[in-house]
């Protein structure tokens, strides 16, 4: 049904933070494995080995450079579908396949109904869907909605893959609903931002500022250097000195 | 965005061939040709060869076309759907008047309520079509209020022209039809040029910068795409077609719409039969043209913004 729902039950969503990312892509990996064998599966992949690799993938990280000169710095970002509010990706779908659950706001394409005509794709402004060659029918993020609801994963594990995967604690999930949330509380803390808000489509997901950068100006702690570390002037010690300016002539 | 020939083909074939069936049962009606079988069977006939094999080249392009009927089911929010549902129900008071006319070779009393009802189903038809691109945000060039009104004149445009062959063929060209048809063109002609100029004017007001909300600390670029080859979103999102080039094909297209079709028409009146036939092919087959190149446009020129997060520097 491709009508949006008025409002959602709550509204399950991530927080990227764009500060402590580091693009290792291990969220997109990850993802990438569970979904080729979950809800989605399968993420098929044209040409893997060839000259012309490319495939469907739901998670997907660019890096920017931002600034130049001594203020310059590089953004890791981690773009998936933002799971928004009311997306033209679900109402321009012909079948119904494409949807938004009334219960939690997850954006879900079921794959057993998509015709692939790929309209949903043109109207995601975030460039979140990608078609499945193999498979003929659309791809996106789920939100792991077959891991978070998932009785038989460990309570740790019933988080989408990527916020596990994460090794910088840079991908946060919850309820951005709920002011009291974590998610929301951080949000609010760390100015998180929806991307393309001239869309009007509502993303749920929020980004997260990098933090300003700091220097000399800007530090709040003042740098003392660390003392020189003590010498007792031992034979050994001046044996050892002495063989290292040898050495590094 | 990509062109696909099956989509290119479907908006131009069916297009027209909506375009000549509301010119056929206007003309039919109003008793601008007569009931003649042959007419009604060459005219109505051509417009759902036409009509049909535009539906059914739209169907090459699904990934599961095995489902398609699927694609009838959201009218209440999908204008694809929607489409489809008025392309389906068209065909119910055009077959009825295609048999009345060509079997019984009588277009009054009921007959008049088929033709009424072929008009409004033909128009609402192609006005989806065109509300398909209008409904897309994040491609500015289509979402604009002339993108459908477009489909819709130059569907009238092309089915005069068609028409214009079918007269050319039996009765004659009389210059009031010519004169029409010429009308038509000229309108298709203003909204196609009032859609160029609302494309070309706009503020490309969206960046990189504002995409990524990183520009409040400076210029942002892309130093590292996501993967090394064109992925989905590339390929379809990514197609561009020089700004050079695409000034070129626009004159290319107006001339082969806006210009040999009503200079033909217009000639039409005045010769005889056997030479008024090739004439009337000549402005078919140009309309036809120059309707593909700007149907290729359409889609090599529009910019999709999700294209700025691979480093694009505005939509
Ligand atoms: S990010 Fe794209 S696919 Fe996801 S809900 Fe929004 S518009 Fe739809
Ligand atoms: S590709 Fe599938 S999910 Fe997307 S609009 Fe078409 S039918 Fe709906």
């Amino acid at each position: 049904m491709t009508m949006l729902p008025e409002t959602t039950e709550r509204k399950l969503g991530l927080v990227i933070d764009l500060d402590t990312c580091v693009g290792c892509q291990a969220c997109a990996t990850s993802c990438k494995e569970w979904n080729t064998g979950g809800y989605s599966a399968p993420l098929s992949d044209q040409d893997p080995y060839g000259a012309d690799p490319h495939g469907a993938w739901l998670n997907r990280i660019h890096a920017y450079e931002v600034d130049d000169g001594a203020e310059g710095r590089t953004v890791h970002f981690p773009r998936s579908c933002l799971h928004c509010e009311t997306p033209a990706c679900v109402t321009v779908c012909p079948t119904g396949a494409s949807y938004k659950r009334d219960e939690d706001g997850i954006v879900l394409v079921n794959p057993d109904t998509c015709i692939g005509c790929k309209l949903c794709s043109w109207a995601c402004p975030y460039g979140a869907r990608e078609y499945d060659y193999a498979h003929g029918v659309m791809k996106k993020c789920t939100l792991c909605v077959d891991r978070i609801y998932n009785e038989h994963l460990a309570e740790e594990d019933r988080i989408p893959a990527c916020v596990r995967a994460c090794p910088t604690g840079a991908r946060h999930f919850g309820d951005l609903g709920d002011p009291n949330s974590d998610v929301s509380q951080l949000v609010a803390e760390r100015g998180g931002y929806d991307l393309l808000p001239e869309m009007n489509y509502k993303p749920v997901n929020k980004y997260l500022p990098p933090r300003p950068k700091r220097n000399s100006a800007t530090s709040t702690q003042s740098y003392t250097a660390p003392p020189p570390a003590k010498t007792d002037g031992s034979v050994t010690e001046r044996l050892f000195a002495w063989a290292d300016q040898m050495l590094s002539r | 965005m990509h062109p696909a020939y099956s989509v290119i083909f479907f908006t131009t074939a069916s297009g027209a061939g909506y375009g000549l069936l509301i010119w056929m049962a206007i003309a039919g009606t109003l008793g601008v040709v007569p009931p003649h079988w042959g007419i009604g069977f060459a005219g109505l006939g051509l417009a759902l060869a036409l009509i049909t094999a535009g539906l059914l080249s739209s169907t090459f392009h699904l990934g599961r076309p095995e489902r398609s009927w699927r694609a009838f089911s959201q009218w209440r929010s999908s204008w694809l759907s929607r489409e489809g549902v008025l392309a389906v129900a068209t065909y119910a008071p055009a077959g009825l008047l295609g048999i009345s006319w060509v079997f019984f070779e009588n277009l009054s009393g009921i007959v008049v309520v088929f033709a009424i009802g072929t008009v409004i189903l033909s128009l609402c038809t192609v006005w989806a079509t065109g509300m398909i691109y209008a409904s897309l945000p994040p491609i500015r060039s289509w979402h604009q209020p002339w993108t459908a009104p477009v489909y819709v004149g130059l569907a009238l445009a092309s089915g005069g022209v068609l028409f214009h062959v079918i007269l050319a063929a039996s009765t004659g060209v009389t210059w009031w039809t010519a004169g029409l048809a010429v009308a038509l063109v000229v309108v298709a002609f203003i909204l196609k040029t009032m859609w160029w100029q609302t494309v070309d004017g706009a503020k490309r007001s969206l960046t990189v910068e504002s995409a990524t909300g990183l520009g409040r600390f400076g210029k942002v670029g892309m130093i590292e795409a996501p993967h090394s080859r064109p992925n989905f979103v590339m390929r379809e999102m990514g197609y561009h077609v020089a700004r050079k080039h695409a000034k070129k094909l626009r004159t290319v297209a107006t001339y082969l719409i806006f210009l040999v079709p009503p200079i033909c028409l217009l000639l039409l009146p005045m010769l005889s039969t056997l030479v008024a036939l090739p004439v009337a092919l000549t402005a078919a087959v140009s309309a036809g043209a120059g309707l593909l190149v700007e149907r290729w446009l359409f889609f090599a020129e529009a910019d999709h913004a999700v294209m700025l997060f691979y480093g694009a520097d505005k939509a």
